[in-house]
């Protein structure tokens, strides 16, 4: 079963880190991406650019309409995802729990509903 | 090589590739609660022992196809699992001094275990494996979650649906648990001889618990749910081959002679069936055959306890061809047993209602009416249920009316409202 681990933390921590941590942080989750994806359970992950570049847009009676920003403003912004390959909801809270910027903020786990089983 | 060998020998590659990932297939369905018992004997922790599982299995998956299964492939998939997580833990090492000790710790403590691995072991590891998971120290509830996900297998969402609760509540128990397996230090070891008794009786009602959730649900509509039930029996089976004890025999002869009569227990549209009214041809005689087994067994042992007590009841309940043959007498001496081992009001309940089938209906009001007014089972539906029933059949049909109204008061599952809704409407004619 696929579920999406949702990273949020506030963009001010990160911005707090030394240049050292930073790279420290970064090297670390990628280090977890390569783990993840070797053992067949990591599918895709990334990392967002700042809240500040997002758009939301709406399409209604067919004109698109757009706000600046994400879709609900809160102190803590999605900062990445993990999209996994688990067992149950107990492996991904196992496999969330070893992403490096759950100690910075925290992983939204969400399983992955497919809109066609095959 | 000329061009025919080439196409005759790929033919047969493919199909040794084939049956090389069909065997990892049934190896991990079959073996992979094993080598997770195991591994977290090897590697002291739920969280890393699953996940050195997973690794190995993921490791058969490539190699066996390419190099052939090994000859033991449990072997094999424990010693790749212990060797995965000393090498993922040497790599995180970068992130986090601390592991590259463990990892060499773990080498150390592990070299010589992981080279004289036997077969007994192995079956030590389930024990230990079903023990933690039912330690007194966890709730009820983390207990049951625990080891039906541990050692049984089933996912966090299949027991979510089986107890008709979120996965998310589930998720939360089982890692709540397990924080305080780790937090507390809970040994992973199977019980002294003079906590046995105490300890199997925990694991005893985490399995009972699971057989009951799946027998009668607690609320809802649905009044079997059997993915539970069989699975709470062979969790008794696993239990008896490596601790024969009489209340395990007892436990698994209790919930076979129930299961016999699965078929019998509820109309097609899901109305209970009361058991003097089952259709007696639908009890699976297996089951019985098995169960009265047991019973015998375990009696012979005389070291017996309640499960053995309540297992034989059922079985003079199974022998009997009709329900006029039953016979009474042995039922309620039994019930006496089992009150002065276990003296609860629900037993004296049950003894009454089968005084009254021995002695007719008044003898077995008294008792029940003795019973009510000490209060204890006031708020039970089923002391009332039976009440009413006595009640109905020495022609009180007044006081049967108010007792099963009372009744329909205190139950919350769906087949049995409808039940006791039946039985007042036929009052009235």
């Amino acid at each position: 079963m696929k579920y999406l681990c949702l990273v949020y933390h506030e963009e001010g921590t990160l911005e707090a880190l030394s240049k050292s941590e930073y790279d420290a942080l970064v090297d670390e989750a990628l280090a977890y991406k390569d783990e993840l994806e070797r053992g067949g359970r990591g599918i895709s992950a990334h990392a967002l650019q700042p809240v500040e570049t997002a758009i939301t847009l709406r399409v209604r009676n067919g004109n698109v309409s757009m706000t600046d920003g994400p879709f609900v403003e809160t102190k803590e912004q999605l900062g990445g995802y993990y999209l996994i390959e688990a067992t149950d909801l107990n492996d991904a809270i196992r496999l969330a729990s070893k992403i490096p910027s759950s100690r910075l903020g925290g992983i939204e786990v969400r399983p992955v509903q497919e809109l066609r089983p095959e | 090589m000329t061009r025919t060998q080439i196409d005759g020998a790929e033919p047969i590659a493919e199909e040794a590739m084939q049956k090389a990932r069909a065997m990892v297939d049934s190896v991990y369905r079959s073996e992979s609660r094993r080598v997770f018992a195991t591994l977290i004997r090897l590697l002291g922790d739920f969280d890393t022992a699953e996940e050195a599982m997973q690794d190995a299995f993921a490791a058969a998956a490539e190699q066996w196809p390419q190099d052939g299964a090994p000859a033991n492939p449990r072997a094999w998939l424990v010693s790749t699992g212990r060797f995965k997580a000393i090498d993922g833990m040497r790599r995180r090492a970068r992130f986090d001094a601390s592991l590259a000790r463990l990892a060499e710790q773990i080498e150390e403590d592990t070299r010589a275990t992981a080279l004289t691995w036997e077969e007994e072991g192995v079956e030590d590891d389930r024990l230990r494996l079903i023990f933690i998971c039912c330690h007194p120290a966890l709730s009820p509830d983390a207990r049951a979650a625990l080891t039906l996900r541990e050692v049984c297998g089933l996912t966090t969402e299949e027991i979510a649906r089986a107890f008709l609760t979120s996965p998310t509540t589930v998720a939360q128990r089982i890692v709540r648990a397990k924080s305080k397996i780790r937090d507390a230090k809970i040994p992973y070891q199977s019980p002294e001889p003079a906590d046995l008794p105490g300890r199997l009786d925990t694991v005893l009602h985490v399995i009972y618990l699971v057989f009951n959730e799946g027998y009668s649900a607690s609320s809802g509509d649905s009044l079997t749910r059997a993915d539970l039930s069989s699975e709470a029996i062979r969790l008794a089976r696993l239990v008896r081959e490596l601790l024969p004890e009489p209340e395990v025999l007892g436990l698994l002869a209790l919930m076979l002679l129930h299961e016999s009569r699965r078929a019998a227990r509820a109309s097609s549209d899901g109305d209970l069936i009361l058991l003097e009214e089952q259709d007696r041809t639908l009890w699976d005689r297996d089951c019985i055959a098995e169960g009265a087994a047991l019973v015998e067994q375990a009696l012979r042992t005389r070291r017996f306890g309640s499960y053995t007590l309540q297992a034989a009841i059922s079985a003079v309940h199974a022998e009997a061809l009709s329900a006029a043959e039953t016979d009474w007498a042995q039922i309620v001496g039994l019930y006496d047993v089992l009150a002065r081992l276990e003296p609860s009001p629900v037993i004296r309940l049950n003894r009454a209602v089968a005084v009254a089938m021995r002695d007719g209906p008044e003898a077995g009001l008294a008792l029940i009416d003795a019973i009510l007014a000490q209060g204890e089972l006031s708020d039970y539906y089923l002391a009332h249920s039976a009440r009413a029933e006595l009640c109905r059949r020495s022609g009180r049909i007044a006081e049967a009316r108010a007792s099963y109204e009372r009744s329909l008061e205190l139950t919350l599952q769906e087949p049995e409202r409808r039940f006791l809704e039946r039985r007042l409407a036929n009052l009235s004619r």
